[in-house]
């Protein structure tokens, strides 16, 4: 005889799981009881919130599926945050949760919440589990829709007696059967021709890269498909790290908060081809006015996100490297030389210095100086707010990554997900940097980095504000600063200490930078503090 | 304008609302939606009447197609599909306007399925032009009460157009 939660172990081996994120409880204790005979590493975050971040900064680091778990009631609830963050970025999470009894569910007992209600509208799918012999099945079923076709967070929600409920003998399925899943990877010949074509008479062509071309490990591909055209790329927030920043047909990243440049490219443009990309507010503000005078080439894979916010010439649906892989085999183009360098103008007459504060540090040309002083795969995790927007802008990424919260814009996401990366890829250089209000979102994981020793570094713009509002009340409410006062801040140096973390504060470019050169060659934590004038923009 | 979608889904408990749920959160209003078991008792249809323009129809095909349990979405054009829609229409009905009434059901052809001392009830199975014309008819004598199922539709096989 098998018990369920013996199964769910089973099953996690099974599909290659080393680590899971999560929070303990008393109805997901049958699991955690056996999780604990194994090798299966579990790492005990401070709030089930962060479990989710974690598990999402370790399955972008791997490329493969992140694990959290919590319990029920509460524990279920905190994940919800981090849920939906995964699932706006497409990040593949298998989320466990325990419930209370099946038989006493609807009855508001103890901790009991309808979680599995509660997120349908941002998992990619969940279960309920009514009987231990369907645990094999719900399992290889999550995580083959969890990681195929648009990755996303799939939740499973396990009684408690499910999980000590036995069964004759455990057998793990071989074959997967849903008929209303099968997501289709390779563009339609017709399409991939169509475009062929569409490029080929384009004048001004861009292509613009968002998360999709990094899910799908299309990177080098997108590269070839750039320097074989010299077609040259914008990306999204969650497309940084398509290409290096310092490649010559690298624009930048376009939207609102984004580079002139990048947007005057899309906005010049007579043919935008969206690799990967939703085309979402933040990047491109008036889909309309773009499709005026360009067309558009959509590929992606999910169907639905063609046409949603952007009106599109060809739909190309599949995943982006075997799309890139059908495109690059039969093109044969090289954009117009005006075009490539009409790019190369905007980019150098809108590269400015930014404005220092005598006694601060300056945060975007830090950025810039932190990315050299890095290994080339590092990976930077940005928070959320103006340090979001620094980094994005001005971190010079080569061949590494960018973890942000992109599409939901989850203050206290860089912490977590730099826990979650380190473990994942314990020999790259981890950063994390925050604000000093998302910092306080998640400053209670210093104590997950210090009870794992991991070697990540925290970078801390201390502006004394809630900079991105701050900003947004001068522009739109009359410099009346409701709530975005961070008054009185605490001592963070002293606070990573009681931690048992080193750290240090800085309130110019060149300690920050000596600072910098000494924690990256220690192989601790450490927190750095860098005192940033409130009035410092996020442009 | 009117769009009617045949949705074939897993017959799982919570796929109803998965379902029900992607409408509302995309602001995609239902005119109606009814479900039940297929041929195969493991598959359910549901056929939904909704109110939108053709990017909405679009829209709402992919969406469903992205849940999960949903295994096949088919929106009908005009004149390929059978619907039918039944409802149970309580009436006022003193003894003197009995007959009326049941000339008018005769006509249209509405069963009579429950009479009292004041009301009668009629049962009426047929397409949503016809509903209305049955309780324009009925109004007069006042109606009481209107139980309706929602529109199910089915492809038609024959070219013959015939409502």
């Amino acid at each position: 005889m098998i018990s369920g939660a013996e199964i769910m172990v089973k099953c996690l081996q099974e599909e290659g799981v080393s680590i899971v994120f999560g929070y303990p409880g008393a109805v997901i204790c049958p699991f955690f009881d056996y999780l604990y005979r194994t090798d299966i590493k579990a790492v005990l975050v401070r709030q089930e919130q962060n479990a989710a971040h974690s598990a999402s900064g370790y399955a972008r680091a791997l490329s493969k599926v992140g694990v959290c778990v919590a319990t029920s009631g509460p524990g279920a609830l905190n994940l919800i945050t981090g849920i939906a963050t995964a699932y706006m970025d497409s990040i593949p999470l298998i989320c466990i949760t325990g419930q209370v009894r099946s038989d006493v569910l609807g009855r508001d007992v103890f901790q009991e919440a309808d979680i599995t209600g509660a997120c349908e509208s941002f998992v990619k799918h969940s279960y309920l589990v009514k009987n231990t012999a369907d645990l094999p099945r719900i399992f290889k079923e999550a995580f083959h829709i969890a990681s195929t076709g648009r990755p996303g967070p799939v939740l499973i929600d396990v009684p408690v007696d499910i999980q000590q409920g036995e069964i004759e003998e455990f057998v793990y399925p071989e074959k997967i059967n849903i008929i209303g899943y099968k997501p289709s990877v390779h563009g339609h010949p017709m399409q991939i021709r169509r475009a062929l074509e569409m490029i080929s008479e384009s004048k001004r062509p861009v292509i613009c890269a968002g998360g999709g071309v990094l899910t799908s490990g299309a990177k080098p591909k997108l590269r070839e498909f750039s320097q074989k055209t010299g077609i040259p790329v914008v990306t999204t927030m969650m497309g940084i790290g398509a290409m290096p920043t310092d490649d010559p047909l690298y624009v930048g990243m376009l939207g609102s908060h984004g580079k002139k440049e990048a947007n005057l490219a899309v906005h010049h443009s007579d043919l935008v081809i969206l690799c990967g990309a939703r085309v979402g507010d933040r990047a491109v503000t008036s889909p309309d006015q773009v499709v005026e005078h360009a067309n558009v080439i959509h590929i992606d894979i999910d169907p639905a996100e063609i046409g949603k916010n952007m009106k599109t010439s060809i739909p190309i649906v599949g995943d982006m490297k075997n799309v890139l892989g059908q495109i690059l085999k039969d093109i044969n183009y090289t954009a117009p030389a005006e075009w490539r360098e009409q790019i190369t103008t905007w980019k150098a007459e809108f590269s400015k210095e930014p404005e220092r504060f005598e006694g601060f540090v300056e945060p975007k040309s830090f950025v810039a100086k932190l990315s050299s002083m890095l290994k080339p795969k590092a990976i930077m995790c940005a928070d959320v707010g103006q340090n979001q927007i620094w980094c994005a802008n001005n971190y010079r990424i080569r061949d590494g990554r960018f973890f942000t919260s992109g599409g939901m814009g989850t203050m206290g996401y860089s912490v977590p997900a730099a826990v979650g990366a380190k473990l994942a890829r314990p020999n790259r250089d981890v950063v994390a940097v925050c604000g000093d209000g998302s910092f306080q979102m998640s400053l209670n994981e210093l104590a997950t980095i210090a009870q794992q020793n991991l070697n990540i570094k925290i970078i801390v713009m201390r502006n004394t504000v809630l900079g991105m509002v701050h900003e947004l009340q001068d522009v739109h409410y009359g410099s009346r600063y409701s709530i975005t006062e961070l008054d009185d801040v605490p001592d963070f140096v002293r606070l990573a200490q009681a931690y048992g973390i080193e750290a240090a504060y800085a309130s110019s470019n060149e300690e920050a930078e000596q600072y910098a050169k000494a924690m990256l060659k220690s192989d601790k934590p450490f927190v750095l503090v860098c005192n940033v004038h409130p009035k410092t923009s996020s442009r | 304008m009117k769009y009617t979608l045949s949705v074939l889904v897993e017959n799982h408990p919570g796929v109803l609302s998965k379902v029900s749920g992607l409408f509302s959160r995309r602001g995609f209003n239902i005119d109606s939606l009814a479900v039940g078991i297929t041929e195969d008792s493991s598959i359910s249809r549901m056929t939904i009447v909704a109110d939108g323009d053709e990017y909405i129809v679009e829209q709402l095909e992919k969406q469903l197609n992205k849940v999960i349990p949903v295994i096949k979405v088919r929106t009908y054009a005009e004149g390929e599909y059978i619907s039918r829609e039944l409802s149970l229409i309580k009436v006022n009905c003193p003894a003197k306007q009995r007959l009326d009434i049941m000339k008018i059901a005769e006509l249209m052809g509405a069963k009579i399925v429950d009479v009292s001392v004041n009301t009668m009830t009629l049962q009426f199975a047929d397409t949503l032009e016809r509903f209305e014309t049955l309780t324009d008819l009925l109004k007069p004598y006042g109606i009481r009460e209107i139980v309706r199922t929602g529109t199910v539709a089915i492809e038609k096989d024959s070219s013959i157009s015939r409502k």
